[in-house]
């Protein structure tokens, strides 16, 4: 374990910071003390104290009950959008990468896709629709695959050449059989580093939709739609955003590290040389 | 420690050295935060209210209100009426000119009338007893009607769709195509050029303007140009004009949050004014086309849920910013207020069984949820809380405001994109009368959304319209408040009062009833 | 070259009709529509209906999208529903403002990423690279919004050094379009700047690894001179490919700066044009957004080729 932790600490760091966040907000219905929708009126704005450790918002919401909660449906759009722009992007990825014939059509329309500012079409897409915590998750996934199909593309284009490929082809092993027996394990490693990297973005943009007040519903409390709500009232009750919004920057910066820690330990030709 | 590094370092980049340059005396600028951002310039065609008050910044009306809700002339000098109340002589006031430096001629208001009836409701009333309109000179003129109409100088001079004025030849146009200059007779003229929608819209003095000798009561009196220069800011985000308000950067902020207004208590340099007297009523409307609504008794469990002080303490906050109880449908302060017949108390075991009286036996209850309006949000959030906790099965379902101002104007099944409640808010002159209060009208499939059906009521309302003698129609205002809370057109769910901020060097604000720019100045 | 020029500026045109397609169909299928607005807050339903029809949103959707096409391919954008002003004009009204925080964005990160980055590459394993690195993914981690409010608070409000909110133009006067410019360039510029960081640190790393470095390191070369000279210059394809890469990036983080600092610029616009429903607004502005985006990115792999021999097309 201390060898672990001594040659890749930031897997441990991170891994660590996220269990922690990840427990929290599971185990938010046990541990908060309070129901994150419910209205206190009389007690609103409060400031933190024994009775509410992070004061309470605008509605007298209990602050820290709601961003337990809220930490439920923001790992939830991470974990929903990383695992859909992964499989997505890696299907489509392989296919243009093994297909000359799909490659020239799929990689324009992902070009098409990756053109238009993510942001800009999730705002788009989420305020034209109904909002939802499955329409925030299409919303950001969308921007998000064509990054996916480009990278697996370019695994697979640099793995067809290889040997082992090409002697599979001349054996007459099925497409489907080469590319999922050979070519996707070989690609996994950029793959899942990606998805890491794609979570904590998700967390990002999910804040952001929800400043620009387009995000999750606001009876669900998310991170994004907490601080959205709060920062009404920034200048009263700094803590309806302060924390909600230390324990998003956490969240993403506990992803990252463990990112970067993964792509560290799979990848030893970079481990070797920190 | 952190202070001492930072400060010289940002000295050395050059950046505390820059200290704002406080603008030359000579001319008087207010920068003003607005509401909304202004997109459409067509006044008569578009009742958003940044675009009416647009309005009265760049046009003139014939009469306006004053504080008791009496309309008074405004360009009109002298008018007068036959015995039978059906001719009608309106005279001009002489030296009223355009911005294009054209004098106002009868012709201009009668072309401007002509339009503005088509689309005012009050204005399709008088249209409905119009036999001509027609200038008689170029100062005078005329209308001749069918039948007498007690309210024409109150339909002349309301401020829902207020009767502007515009020039002969911009008027005439088809009602359907917006008007898109801006030449007015109003005591300021807009710079074309150096708007920038979105963000900007600049005013300058109107050197022509010939105010009335009267002083300004409410929208009425002399309406005084003593800016040089007004600026419309829009900035979305409340915090960020708060900066701006503290620091000088802009003079006036229109809409300031409710909670903000606790914060400049203490602010030496900043006040507060309450320039609506009347208030702000937030409604919930229940869609009467479907079950359970369509029944009595249901809308009547919606009085029961929660007290006015239970919404307004979500809504407002601030107890001295909203009425302890306002049970009148047509505001309280208005010419039209009495709590006659206001039924409004919490009880929750009440509300439970007159839904089951309805025949609610768990449906699913659609509630529309707007997330960009803050303060109807808030009434929506309490009532949900509370018809939860009655057993009523609630879906709320929430939309921007645009949306759902498309969703519950479509009468659909609920099912396929129906509702069944949401909030709204309005206030002012126009809702406090039984005619103009648009979410009052309980005239079936023709009311607005929600389509509230009373025929008892509506022949109340409509015998109320009909009725030229002021003192008559006050007395009937009881009978037709009473009726309401049996058919309930809406809840009342409060009813507040919205301030202005401003930095104190800026005087002469005036409560007209809505942010007005005239008679302001600056030190 | 011209050829290839040639070629990639012919595969643009299917990828700005994917884009096209995307937004039209996005927008059109959508629930809400302008006609309500313009209608405003108290209008009947007939009101609503009879803008509807002079908006021509009553007409098939194919009907409408060729229409719109057929516009787009003369240059013309349309105009807002709300206001009538064409939809160039008022992105060219809002172009300044962005262009202006973006070019200064973008400097500040440049200017702090790559010395930065460089240090770390150079002390890779030290406590001087883990604070820089650190301090990089910190920065990357925090919402753009909570710094942005940070520093106002700080700066413009407990200080009163710099403006809160606004923008003034470059031409009108200098000093109070950068003071204006300061705090959101900073909110924005941390994170990219620690995205460049990194990226300038990993690609200095496998440079210093090649053994041209090392020989030149071994002929006792100083290190500032091997670093500038030798490795920085080999490092430039990737750290160029970054900052292409980053424009997405920022112009996400434009929307959001944009926002909090009360910039009026393209940002703004298209917010505000979405939550109004103005159809031709948002068209157009994610049209030229997405045109602008291609381009560069044509204008980086037209950099490859010269900075690069070995890259052949």
């Amino acid at each position: 374990m201390t060898t672990f932790l001594r040659r890749y600490p930031r897997v441990v760091i991170g891994g660590v910071l996220l269990t922690v966040l990840v427990l929290l907000s599971l185990f938010a219905p046990c541990i908060a003390p309070y129901d994150p929708i419910k209205l206190n009126v009389a007690h609103r704005l409060r400031p933190p104290s024994a009775e509410h450790w992070f004061g309470t918002d605008a509605y007298g919401r209990d602050v820290l009950s709601r961003t337990l909660w809220g930490g439920q449906i923001s790992l939830t759009i991470a974990v929903c959008v990383s695992i859909a722009s992964t499989i997505l992007g890696t299907f489509t990825g392989l296919i243009a990468g093994y297909f000359r014939l799909m490659d020239k059509i799929v990689m324009r329309i992902m070009d098409g896709l990756m053109a238009i500012p993510g942001i800009l079409l999730a705002v788009a897409m989420l305020s034209l629709s109904k909002a939802s915590v499955q329409t925030v998750v299409i919303a950001i996934t969308i921007p998000e695959i064509p990054r996916v199909v480009r990278l697996v593309r370019a695994v697979v284009l640099s793995l067809r050449e290889q040997t082992f490929v090409e002697g599979a082809v001349t054996v007459g092993t099925r497409a489907p059989a080469i590319m999922f027996r050979h070519i996707l394990p070989n690609a996994l490693t950029p793959i899942v580093v990606q998805a890491t990297y794609i979570a904590a973005s998700a967390v990002l943009i999910e804040a952001y939709l929800g400043f620009l007040g387009v995000g999750t519903p606001p009876e669900v409390p998310s991170w994004g739609n907490i601080i959205a709500e709060g920062r009404n009232f920034i200048m009263l009750a700094i803590w309806a955003v302060l924390f909600p919004g230390l324990f998003l920057g956490t969240m993403v910066l506990a992803i990252n590290i463990l990112g970067d820690g993964i792509r560290d330990m799979l990848d030893p030709r970079i481990a070797k040389r920190l | 420690m952190f202070r001492r590094l930072v400060r010289p370092a940002l000295a050395f980049l050059g950046l505390a050295m820059l200290a704002p340059v406080p603008a030359p005396a000579a001319e008087k600028v207010l920068k003003a935060v607005v509401h909304a951002d202004l997109k459409i310039l067509d006044p008569t065609w578009n009742t958003t209210y940044i675009t009416n008050r647009y309005g009265y910044v760049v046009y003139d009306t014939l009469f306006a209100f004053n504080s008791k809700f009496e309309p008074k002339p405004q360009m009109v000098d002298k008018w007068t009426v036959s015995p039978d109340q059906l001719a009608w002589t309106f005279t001009l006031r002489s030296g009223l000119k355009f911005h294009d430096g054209a004098p106002v001629t009868a012709a201009d208001c009668v072309a401007s009338l002509k339009r503005w009836m088509v689309r005012d409701p009050m204005g399709q009333l008088l249209s409905a007893r119009l036999v001509e309109l027609t200038a008689v000179d170029a100062a005078t003129f005329q209308m001749k009607l069918k039948e007498p109409y007690g309210l024409m100088l109150e339909t002349l001079g309301r401020p829902g769709v207020p009767s502007f004025v515009y020039p002969e030849k911009i008027a005439s146009g088809p009602i359907n195509e917006q008007i898109v200059a801006s030449i007015g007779s109003g005591p300021f003229m807009m710079k074309r050029d150096q708007w920038r929608p979105g963000s900007k819209v600049v005013y300058v003095k109107n050197p022509d303007y010939v105010p009335r000798a009267e002083p300004p009561d409410f929208m009425s009196g002399g309406k005084i140009p003593k800016l040089d220069r007004l600026e419309w800011h829009y900035i979305p985000d409340a915090n960020t004009a708060m900066s701006a308000l503290m620091t000088g950067e802009v003079d006036y902020y229109e809409l300031p949050p409710m909670d903000f207004i606790a914060l400049f208590k203490d602010n030496p340099d900043i006040g507060t004014m309450v320039v609506d007297p009347v208030g702000v009523q937030q409604l919930i409307r229940p869609n009467a086309s479907f079950p359970p609504f369509d029944n009595f008794k249901a809308r009547q469990a919606l009085l029961h849920l929660a007290s006015q002080d239970d919404y307004n303490a979500a809504v407002v906050g601030n107890p001295d910013l909203h009425m302890k109880f306002c049970g009148a449908y047509f505001m309280c302060g208005s010419d039209n207020d009495t709590n006659v017949g206001a039924i409004l108390k919490p009880d929750l075991a009440k509300a439970k069984a007159l839904l089951a009286e309805a025949g609610y036996k768990g449906e699913r209850i659609v509630v529309l949820l707007p997330t960009d309006r803050p303060q109807y949000a808030a009434t929506v959030t309490v009532m949900v809380e509370k018809l939860r906790a009655i057993g009523v099965k609630v879906d709320l379902q929430a939309a921007d405001w645009s949306t759902i101002s498309i969703r519950r104007a479509k009468k659909d099944p609920i099912d396929k994109g129906g509702w069944h409640l949401f909030v709204t808010g309005h206030g002012g002159a126009d809702a406090s009368t039984p005619v103009s209060n648009f979410w009052f009208n309980s005239n079936c499939d023709k009311a607005n959304a929600g389509w509230a059906c009373d025929p008892v009521l509506h022949r109340l309302t409509v015998a109320w319209a009909n009725e030229p003698d002021r003192a008559k129609r006050h007395a009937m205002i009881p009978a037709i408040q009473t009726r309401a809370y049996e058919s309930v057109p809406y809840v009342p769910t409060g009813q507040f009062y919205q301030p202005v901020a401003f930095r104190k060097n800026v005087t002469g604000i005036l409560a007209a009833g809505m942010p007005v720019y005239w008679n302001i100045d600056k030190k | 070259m011209a050829g290839f020029i040639l070629r990639r500026l012919l595969s643009t045109i299917p990828v700005m009709l994917v884009v096209a397609i995307v937004v039209f169909l996005l927008l059109h299928l959508s629930p809400g529509d302008p006609a309500a607005i313009i209608a405003g807050d108290n209008a009947t339903d007939a009101d609503i209906e009879a803008v509807r029809a002079t908006l021509g949103l009553d007409k098939p959707l194919l009907t409408q999208f060729f229409l719109w096409l057929g516009a787009l391919l003369h240059g013309d954008l349309g105009a807002s529903v709300f206001n009538k002003i064409p939809v160039w004009e008022l992105i060219t009204q809002r172009l300044e403002p962005t262009l202006s925080l973006a070019a200064v964005t973008m400097v500040f990160a440049i200017a702090i990423a790559i010395p930065l980055g460089v240090i770390a590459a150079w002390k890779a394993g030290t406590w001087i690279d883990h604070l820089i690195m650190g301090i990089a993914v910190l920065s990357f981690s925090a919402p753009v919004f909570l710094i942005g409010y940070g520093l106002v608070y700080r700066f413009a409000r407990t200080w009163r050094m710099l403006p809160v909110q606004g923008y003034t133009p470059f031409a009108e006067d200098f000093s109070e379009w950068w003071r204006h410019l300061v705090l959101p360039a900073i909110a924005l510029g941390l994170v990219f700047a620690a995205l460049l960081a990194r990226m300038t640190r990993s690609t200095m790393l496998d440079v210093l690894n090649e053994d041209y470095i090392r020989t030149a390191r071994a002929k006792g070369l100083a290190p500032p001179a091997v670093l500038i000279r030798h490795a920085l210059s080999n490092a430039a394809v990737p750290i160029v490919t970054t900052i292409g890469l980053g424009i997405a990036l920022l112009i996400g983080g434009v929307v959001v700066t944009e926002s909090v600092f009360a910039i009026p610029g393209i940002g703004r616009l298209t917010i505000e044009a979405v939550t109004q429903r103005d159809y031709p607004v948002i068209q157009g502005v994610i049209l030229i957004a997405s045109l602008v985006y291609v381009l560069i990115n044509l204008a980086i792999d037209v950099a490859y080729a010269f900075l690069d021999p070995r890259i052949r097309y």
